[in-house]
């Protein structure tokens, strides 16, 4: 690790995680599963149901011990949830009871920030989500995409070195989701953390990695490593480059090979 | 309590008193029976502008506020334990189950035995009967925790006491307030109950005194009335608390 090199830089090293199970041998969900980010990259996680990919994220994100092998952040083993790593779930998560302001504050407020911080620091983030508008409104009265967006502005709350999306726009329709993915990407473009996302959409995967990682089936492992040939900023009209069709065909080659 | 609620209630309240006298006109029942409600309504007013039923209904008052007090508090904590260890449910369920079927009225006798004839066994036995729907509505609410959101807190590092005040207890409050409206009407039944067990004053005491010795029935229903009052404006009392804390979602 040299001083020099962007923050945010994770090493995932021959990781294996157990799930212990009532009566039968522990499920093997994944097993020495190898790679590395650098600070401020983006990599897709791809691969078919039951691979792992969340259970390597939330390995990541320090929610779950691995059996063997260990997550290193900037060179520091992860051994539970750490401030630097913001996590966006599958589902908004967002306390029902709470306004979207107060939903983003509570990350602040857990961390131990006084009021006036947080006052401030919550209308900047509601601003870069595009929620400056529905501070005041619960949750329930949101659509599923703004809700998403609060639970991004959640996650960037503490300022993280890294961001970890697991399938956060799985619940979106198509056209919404390829605006969140741009403004994510925008959003990218300002703050440069180093972004893990998993996704069960090639096209996804591809318009937000700089690299997608392919995952095999249970036991999940690395089995395709492929930079993806696209420049930044990132234009959707990008997805129809050559090179993006032969891309998205080698992934889906190794995806066919794992799933045969 | 929102103001259209009011002339419903009233009406309800009308509609029951017709009732009462229609029954006492067309039954011809005498009033050491069923008095009409006109009179128990001057028995009531008189029963409190003379100081009869103050004292009796400030003790009561105070058997249930105390016993409520002492059985919720009691409950919210066991019933957090419950909710958070399913180990320690199984081990003291079968004894919470056996103590609630077990009825009040065959244990009073035995608690104003042990406890005496004063304020302590009636808040005993107040707190025993309130004790089961709040710990058991807190158990259930506790549980009801979203799973998803518990995990949300741990990836933001909450601590043991952030969970409970942040999302446990905001989560289970619906749930712990459905407990709390039964018990509070319960508190009432506890405390009426310790006294018929044994007591000097109270309105479970005046109830037997205004049959018994005194042969009063019209202030033998206008402090059953007096009773019930109460039950009803604790009981508003409780959902006017629930509509502060527990907000809208």
């Amino acid at each position: 690790m040299t001083e020099a090199a962007a923050p945010g830089r994770i090493d995932v090293h021959d990781l294996a995680v157990e799930f212990p199970r009532r009566g039968e041998a522990p499920l093997l969900a994944i097993d020495g599963v190898e790679f590395s980010v650098s600070g401020g990259e983006i990599v897709s996680l791809i691969g078919p149901n039951g691979c792992g990919k969340s259970t390597i994220l939330r390995s990541i994100a320090g929610l779950v011990r691995p059996s063997r092998g260990q997550v290193l952040l900037d060179g520091g083993a992860i051994d539970g949830p750490d401030p630097r790593i913001g996590l966006v779930f599958q589902e908004p998560r967002l306390l029902p009871w709470r306004t979207v302001a107060r939903n983003v504050a509570y990350a602040l407020e857990l961390a131990g920030f006084p009021r006036p911080v947080r006052e401030v620091r919550v209308l900047e983030l509601l601003r870069r989500v595009g929620l400056q508008d529905s501070a005041t409104v619960l949750p329930a009265q949101l659509s599923g995409g703004m809700r998403q967006r609060a639970a991004l502005a959640r996650a960037l709350a503490l300022e993280p070195e890294v961001l970890l999306l697991d399938e956060p726009f799985s619940a979106l329709d198509a056209m919404t989701r390829d605006r969140f993915n741009l403004e994510l990407l925008r959003l990218w473009g300002r703050l440069r953390t180093t972004i893990v996302v998993v996704t069960h959409s090639i096209s996804e995967a591809i318009f937000l990695g700089d690299r997608v990682i392919v995952l095999g089936a249970r036991p999940g492992r690395v089995v395709a490593d492929i930079a993806v040939p696209l420049s930044r900023p990132r234009t959707i009209d990008q997805l129809d480059e050559a090179a993006v069709s032969a891309t998205a065909r080698e992934i889906r080659r190794h995806l066919d090979l794992v799933a045969a | 309590m929102r103001l259209s609620t009011i002339p419903s209630v009233l009406g309800a309240l009308a509609v029951s008193l017709l009732l009462w006298k229609a029954v006492v006109v067309i039954g011809g029942y005498p009033p050491f029976i069923l008095p009409p409600p006109e009179s128990v309504l001057v028995r009531l007013v008189e029963a409190w502008t003379d100081g009869v039923m103050a004292p009796h209904a400030a003790t009561t008052l105070l058997e249930i506020g105390l016993g409520f007090a002492v059985g919720s508090v009691a409950a919210l904590v066991v019933g957090y334990v419950l909710g958070r260890s399913s180990f320690v449910a199984r081990l003291i369920s079968p004894y919470l189950v056996a103590a609630q079927a077990t009825p009040i009225l065959a244990l009073a006798p035995v608690l104003a035995l042990w406890f005496g004839p004063g304020l302590l066994s009636k808040v005993v036995i107040a707190a025993l009967i309130v004790f089961f729907p709040v710990a058991v509505s807190t158990m259930v609410g506790i549980r009801s925790v979203d799973a998803g959101l518990l995990e949300l807190a741990r990836s933001l590092r909450a601590t043991r006491r952030q969970v409970v005040m942040t999302l446990e207890i905001p989560a289970a409050l619906p749930s712990i307030f459905g407990g709390l409206r039964i018990g509070i009407t319960l508190a009432v039944v506890g405390a009426i109950v310790g006294e018929w067990a044994g007591a000097e004053r109270g309105l479970g005491v005046l109830v037997n005194l205004a049959r018994g010795s005194l042969f009063d029935i019209p202030l033998m229903f206008a402090t059953l009335v007096t009773i019930a009052a109460i039950g009803v404006a604790l009981y508003l009392a409780v959902v006017l608390v629930e509509r502060r804390l527990v907000p809208a979602r």
